[in-house]
């Protein structure tokens, strides 16, 4: 693979118009995608996108606390996802509702936290991802650490990463390309470039692109079409492949747009002109592989149907799962702070579990 | 300190009712009109105008360079506000929410609090660092937290909090004129919160910026607080006075230095105190208060101080927040148990 080069290519196999490139070593890496998986990877991209559809009107509908939506991001969390194997391992940002899909995480399961019934969410063994890391950039250490300990213990598999472009502005990320380069940690960092940090372009992060930072730390890197599933898909398949083979880490800059606002409770027409939103709408992630398909025939009735029904499916077991949710009791304030008993913990849940009590009698 | 230009151009008309994020705002605004030295950096704080919009319309009128948007990282922020401040500026940074401030906090507890004792006196921090801290917002993970006790630990900063509009107007602006490196921790529940705020007054004959307030008369017990729980102390003080009961309660305003005089004279009075706060009970600001009031007020004492804050655990998520957070029924609890104390 070529990715120390530092003329910054844009990687895409399939355009906007949804029409394929000329063969490349990019494309080589996806030789064996066939219509059927590009069928399935356009089956994903629908049904995360009506995920984040379904928890945004639950948000609006006060049955969320918060949600941060993924508009537009769908194909860099689905190409990369679908990628990984089993065994490796997702240290997410707060924002990769799509790649939890992608590892099997119920839906519910990653609602609960936005709505405040829950700690940060799932286990992370059960999917081999972690759950929401809100302190931008911590998690690319955690990755790097997480890395060195499989390479330590001789372990199949690869640990990948995900920010943001703001988050490329953190000591964190930084340290931790630092580290991997150093360590030869098998670390995907992939950088989802949604253009925005909240209000800040990303030319307040960064002058020169992503991929290039990367590559000052002595970390290859690659720069994608983050809206075209199939290139990520490829790219993310290339940088596995180095850091299971031993060669270390790779940076990919997933070039893609936050549709939507940073979360909802932001408010992006204070920051941002309409004029690019409609730009980036002619670049949808989703609509270029339907295009794709349509022009390999790979559209019928049949398959609308099982996209449609997939998509409502989740949706309405996302919704009946978000308003059965089972709210946490008082007293499991108290769980789980240590993993040994502690004295001012236990003295503290005594008193105010006593406190409760007396209240009742009061009151009832 | 130096506020040396002429009349400010932007001053609406005084005394108004405001909210406290919007006298907060007005304060800003004023300490740039007086001061060009004065210049914001944070995260969002320009055409933002913030997450809460405590810096709206600021970018517009003073331009990017006094009003910085920064690259999103905290060592970053304050790190180049130490630089600044050595080269003559008064920066003023905004932490967006509470848990985002650890990754400043070797750059405020190691450059920011020690830089002038390290060149005797020879360099001044005038840095206000403002933090929208604490719960009650049903936000997610690390945004509800109470920092304020780790920096009043830290010789060489002051740590202030304001609790109401009129003195969020007044103490921005004591912040910010001060020579010495400020935590301004802002209630983010109460921004909202209107009160009646005189833009126009001048620092000169304002209430001491480290001087604790009594904000509510009473003869039968104290309680001591500050920040957004000031709101709520007085919600219980009204509950109480129903039942016959007198509560006088405290503002602290400043956490470091701490304002025991204010206090040992209320307790003098009326020989009961109830400190309440956000952060946990363990080692927080309520521990250092009830130590010196036993060292200060042991005769006056007619029950053990008593401390109702938050728990030793991490902050919750939003559906537990009630219960972790000190309310009025957990106050009064706590002011009953005082009041009983000897009478059997
Ligand atoms: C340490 C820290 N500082 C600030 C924030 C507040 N914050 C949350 S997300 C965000 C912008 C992140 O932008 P980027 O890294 O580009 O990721 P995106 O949200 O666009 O996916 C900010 C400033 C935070 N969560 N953590």
């Amino acid at each position: 693979m070529n990715a120390n080069s530092s003329a910054d290519t844009l990687i895409q196999i399939v355009t906007p118009e949804g029409k394929r490139t000329p063969q490349s070593e990019y494309s080589d890496a996806i030789a064996d995608v066939t219509i059927d998986t590009v069928r399935e990877l356009y089956e994903d991209l629908v049904v995360v996108r009506r995920i984040d559809a379904e928890a945004t009107a639950l948000q609006r509908q006060g049955e969320l606390g918060l949600w941060a939506p993924l508009l537009g991001q769908e194909a860099a969390q689905v190409g990369s996802a679908r990628a990984l194997h089993s065994e490796d391992f997702v240290f997410a940002s707060y924002r990769e509702h799509g790649v939890a899909y992608c590892r099997g995480v119920d839906p519910t399961e990653m609602l609960r936290f936005w709505r405040g019934s829950t700690q940060s969410g799932w286990n992370p063994y059960d999917y081999n991802m972690t759950t929401p890391a809100i302190i931008v950039g911590s998690q690319g250490l955690h990755a790097t650490g997480y890395g060195l300990g499989m390479k330590f213990d001789g372990a199949e598999g690869a640990v990948i990463t995900y920010f943001g472009d703001g988050a490329t502005s953190q000591g964190d990320i930084s340290e931790a390309l630092g580290f991997a380069a150093s360590f030869s940690a098998p670390v995907v960092f992939f950088c989802q470039n949604n253009q925005w940090a909240i209000s800040a372009p990303v030319s307040v992060q960064t002058h020169i692109t992503i991929a290039e930072r990367g590559r000052g730390f002595g970390v290859p890197a690659l720069r994608v079409d983050g809206n075209d599933v199939l290139a990520v898909l490829a790219a993310t398949r290339i940088a596995l492949a180095r850091a299971r083979e031993g060669s270390g880490p790779t940076l990919i800059e997933a070039l893609t747009y936050r549709m939507g606002p940073h979360t909802t409770s932001d408010d992006p027409t204070r920051y941002r002109s309409a004029a690019v939103d409609d730009e980036w709408k002619r670049k949808d992630p989703i609509e270029r592989i339907r295009l794709l398909l349509e022009r390999a025939g790979g559209v019928d009735e049949e398959f609308e149907t099982r996209v449609r029904d997939r998509a409502d499916t989740t949706a309405a077991q996302l919704r009946a799962g978000c308003l059965g949710t089972i709210e946490p009791s008082p007293m499991s304030l108290f769980d789980h702070v240590y993993a040994e008993p502690h004295s001012l913990i236990s003295e503290e849940r005594e008193h105010y579990s006593s406190y409760l009590a007396g209240f009742e009698g009061a009151r009832s | 300190m130096t506020a040396t230009l002429a009349a400010p151009r932007t001053l609406p008309i005084a005394p108004r009712t405001l909210p406290l994020g919007k006298a907060l705002n007005a304060g800003l605004r004023r300490a740039m009109d007086e001061d060009p030295k004065v210049i914001l950096l944070g995260e969002d704080i320009g055409k933002l105008g913030g997450v809460f919009r405590i810096t709206e319309g600021l970018q517009k009128d003073f331009g990017p360079n006094r009003v910085i948007d920064t690259p999103l990282a905290e060592s970053g922020i304050i790190g180049m506000a130490v630089g600044l401040a050595i080269r003559g500026y008064r920066p003023v940074c905004e932490i967006q929410f509470d848990g985002f401030i650890y990754p400043a906090f070797d750059q405020i507890v190691s450059q920011v609090a020690k830089l002038h004792y390290r060149t005797s006196g020879n360099v001044k921090m005038p840095i206000t660092i403002r933090v929208p801290y604490g719960g009650g917002i049903g936000a997610v993970e690390h945004h509800s937290e109470s920092p304020e006790g780790y920096f009043a630990q830290t010789a060489g900063l002051r740590v202030v909090s304001c609790s109401n509009a009129a003195d969020a107007n007044t103490m921005i602006r004591q912040a910010i004129a001060s020579d010495d490196p400020v935590l301004f921790f802002e209630p983010k529940r109460r921004y909202w919160q209107k009160g009646e705020v005189d833009v126009t007054a001048s620092l000169d004959d304002a209430y001491p910026l480290h001087k604790a307030r009594v904000v509510r008369a009473g003869t039968d017990a104290t309680i001591v607080t500050y920040g957004p729980l000031v709101t709520t102390a007085l919600q219980a003080a009204d509950i109480a006075a129903e039942e016959g009961h007198s509560i006088e309660i405290i503002d602290l305003r400043s956490l470091s230095p701490l304002d025991m005089d204010t206090v040992n004279a209320s307790v003098r009075k009326t020989g009961r105190l109830v400190v309440t706060h956000e952060a946990a009970t363990f080692l927080g600001i309520g521990a250092e208060v009830a130590a010196r009031v036993q060292e200060h007020c042991f005769f006056s004492l007619e029950a053990p101080v008593l401390r109702v804050c938050g728990f030793s655990t991490p902050y919750p998520p939003a559906k537990l927040e009630e219960h972790f957070l000190p309310d009025a029924d957990r106050i009064l609890d706590a002011v009953d148990r005082a009041l009983a104390f000897g009478q059997t």
